[in-house]
């Protein structure tokens, strides 16, 4: 356990490594029995509710809490929706809505996937690459609300899709869904989930910010990915301390020296803007600017550190590390998924940039240092 | 195994808010006044007469107890009148090594008069210092080190050479690394001292320009030619110079000069791209916006972690690390983005200037491979 770690992430520190422990399913693939026993523990810990408030029958964690209970998961590789969960019990909170207990997944997740609410309560459009859809009992969905109904708080971000409806969170039972099966480079289910004519079991009173659960998916991407981070530069340094070459600890080569402390680098960059992406979550409103910034900037940074990183981790390790049953893939494979997920660099880097050139040149410096 | 390198969440204190309004206005002032061009490509003059307004303003020395000039305010406010003071590009020479580094080496190891008397002139803007560390033959490699500083009755007397020394041809005192005893099998580091050296009072000290590549003025040689320094100007311990290194250089690496030296090509860029930029220069002006945003937060972490009475030296080389390869490459990323759009004259000569001064960025203050050596034993490596 790290110095300062709050009670909420040792707990996600301890399930983790009683239950899923990574070199032991590198070492035993085709055994996926850890799946439930981890799934269970989570609920059982509470982690699974953390981001529901406890009057909702949930756990009541802080933002910055949950966010911490996700690096740990990404020490460990996660291959399980504790993110999507979360994401999903705090969306369907805040929309005032139960939050049924299981597996969720939030849809949707890409920018350009759109999900509307007709006016007469049913859903229509679909959802790719869906995060654990198939495995999900319910989703969360954000759809745009048809007529005046669903109209609520304006949302400067909807690249001028027209109309004037809110957005509206629905609660969705999983299997009504159309399921295309899909997986993410590290196996992991990224799946298609069509909601054509599917009835919600409950919609939101409250209209939401189309923006708000991507900007919390992006962020607990960027949780997990400088977990991962941390996990691959302390399996690389230790592996370099072992390893002997040319007579001596690779440690000891100046070479392997420099490229770790890179690593190391790329590690900090991620953790501090995570840390700083998670502060603003819980401090500021998810429409403001600074969390727009923030939460752009970590997915940016933490996505190229997680490219860097990996590359790094796997160059230390040589052969031996680009084995199946060893457990670098199992980091450095979901690095890469992560940070495709609720946006890649690109697209946030794009929503950053023409937000700056709004700003212009004399209003950057202000605005950066407003936040 | 190592220490856990950390980065605490911090933010800036309202009190440093209100500060940078304060920073701002008289900045806006002062270029009223014509003290400095914002616009000039070269920037950071040498003006002493600015840095006595800044010193008036408590801007210099401004961490320092109060009885040696100080206003004893946190780091993180210091923070915030730097960054401020290098986005203006505002004439800081004068008194920036004094303010950053010298003084509070000084601060902890000078004797109580020589503090009374030296740090509250820096405080008033009234003195300069240079750093004293590079010669011929020691560079990354200080302990290398060959001018020597032999006991004389009372004092001391100099003799050699030092090389690559910033602003020596403005400085009032040198902060300089003399060679006091050999070193000893055991530890090659051993016997090299700090002292304090009054340039303009002491005989035998030269001062010859080096011109550096981009035609400018701010490297010298410094010559000692049996140069005589008082037994009180020793700082900190005879020979042990070596561990005196490690909160100092926490200051002098991790501030935001360690990234914003080159901030202006990204600003007339966006300058020129305007409201409405094509898809590839919106893209690649967002990753840089990310790559700053993440900088300044991990700088201010470290000045946050320094006011908490904290040591983060391996933190403070990361910042250094990845703060001035990110401004050393910001003219190459710039000029990329502006290749399919107008350049204004303005851009044009930011990366002028930026493009030939970017090789100096990850050498100054401790090169790229020496900082990745620190990190690299900061993990255990070493």
């Amino acid at each position: 356990m790290e110095d300062g770690m709050s009670l909420v992430a040792g707990t996600c520190e301890r399930v983790f490594r009683d239950c899923a422990l990574p070199q032991a399913i590198a070492l035993d693939p085709e055994n996926g029995e850890w799946r439930g026993a981890l799934w269970s523990a989570l609920e059982e810990t509470g982690l699974a509710t953390a981001w529901v408030p406890e009057e909702a029958g949930g756990a009541g964690a802080s933002v910055r809490e949950g966010f911490e209970a996700l690096r740990a998961a990404g020490r460990h590789a996660a291959a399980a929706p504790l993110a999507d969960t979360l994401v999903a019990g705090l969306m369907l909170a805040r929309a005032g809505l139960d939050v049924p207990a299981g597996k969720l997944a939030v849809a949707p997740v890409r920018s350009g996937d759109r999900i509307r609410l007709r006016a007469d309560g049913i859903l229509s459009g679909r959802a790719g690459r869906v995060p654990f859809g198939r495995e999900a009992e319910h989703v969360a969905v954000i759809a745009r609300a048809d007529g005046g109904d669903g109209r609520g708080r304006g949302d400067g971000s909807d690249g001028g899709s027209g109309g004037g409806g809110g957005y509206r969170v629905a609660l969705v039972e999983r299997a009504r869904c159309g399921l295309v099966e899909g997986s993410s480079l590290a196996g992991d289910p990224l799946d298609r989930l069509d909601f054509e004519g599917v009835a919600p079991l409950a919609v939101g009173g409250r209209p939401v910010s189309r923006d708000e659960a991507r900007l919390f998916g992006a962020a607990s991407r960027a949780a997990l990915i400088a977990g991962a981070l941390q996990a691959i530069l302390d399996l690389s340094v230790d592996y370099s301390r072992e390893r002997v070459a040319f007579e001596r600890p690779i440690a000891k080569f100046q070479a392997v020296q420099q490229e770790l402390a890179r690593l190391a680098g790329e590690a900090a960059a991620a953790n501090a803007a995570a840390n700083s992406a998670a502060w603003a979550l819980e401090n500021h409103d998810a429409e403001s600017d600074a969390v727009l910034v923030e939460v752009a900037s970590v997915k940016v940074r933490a996505g190229e550190a997680a490219h860097a990183g990996a590359l790094i981790a796997h160059q230390v390790h040589g052969a031996i590390g680009y084995s199946r049953e060893h457990v670098l893939h199992r980091y450095t494979h979901r690095l890469w998924a992560w940070r495709d997920e609720y946006g890649d660099e690109s697209e946030w880097a794009l929503r950053l940039g023409e937000h700056f050139a709004r700003l212009g040149a004399d209003g950057m410096w202000p605005a950066l240092t407003g936040i | 195994m190592a220490q856990a390198i950390q980065f605490d969440p911090i933010r800036l204190p309202p009190e440093a808010d209100r500060l940078r309004e304060e920073v701002r206005e008289f900045l806006r002032g002062e270029i009223a006044a014509g003290a400095f061009d914002p616009h000039d490509p070269a920037g950071d003059a040498f003006n002493r007469e600015f840095s006595r307004r800044v010193g008036a303003r408590g801007w210099i020395g401004m961490t320092w107890p109060k009885r040696y000039g100080g206003q004893e305010r946190s780091y993180l406010e210091r923070y915030v009148v730097n960054e401020e003071l290098l986005l203006a590009r505002a004439p800081t020479r004068a008194h920036f090594t004094g303010d950053r580094q010298s003084g509070p080496v000084l601060l902890r190891y000078a004797p109580e008069h020589i503090r009374l008397d030296v740090l509250p002139r820096i405080c008033r803007g009234e003195v300069t210092f240079c750093i004293g560390m590079s010669e011929p033959d020691s560079g990354s490699d200080l302990f290398a080190a060959k001018t020597r500083a032999e006991r004389d009755g009372d004092g001391w007397v100099v003799n050699g050479r030092k090389l690559w020394t910033s602003g020596a041809h403005h400085a009032d005192y040198m902060i300089g690394l003399f060679r006091t005893s050999p070193p000893t099998n055991a530890n090659r580091r051993h016997g090299l001292t700090q002292f304090l050296v009054p340039l303009r009072t002491t005989s035998g000290i030269s001062t010859r320009p080096v011109v550096n590549a981009a035609g400018g003025h701010d490297f010298n040689e410094v010559l000692f030619e049996g140069a005589r320094l008082p037994g009180d100007h020793v700082l900190g311990e005879v020979d042990g110079a070596w561990k005196q290194a490690t909160s100092e250089l926490a200051y002098e690496r991790s501030g935001s000069e360690r990234f914003l030296e080159t901030i202006h090509a990204l600003i007339e860029l966006l300058r020129d791209l305007g409201p409405e930029p094509g898809v590839r220069e919106a893209e690649g002006v967002g990753r840089l916006i990310a790559q700053l945003h993440t900088m300044r937060r991990m700088s201010i972490s470290v000045a946050g972690m320094l006011a908490a009475g904290k040591e983060p030296v391996v933190e403070a080389s990361i910042v250094k690390d990845l703060g001035t390869n990110w401004e050393q490459a910001l003219p190459d990323r710039v000029r990329r983005l502006a290749a399919f759009v107008e350049r204004s004259e303005r851009l044009d000569a930011v990366l002028a200037h930026d493009t030939v001064i970017a090789p100096k960025l990850t050498i100054q203050g401790g090169t790229r491979e020496i900082l990745r050596g620190i990190i690299a034993r900061g993990l255990g490596l070493r």
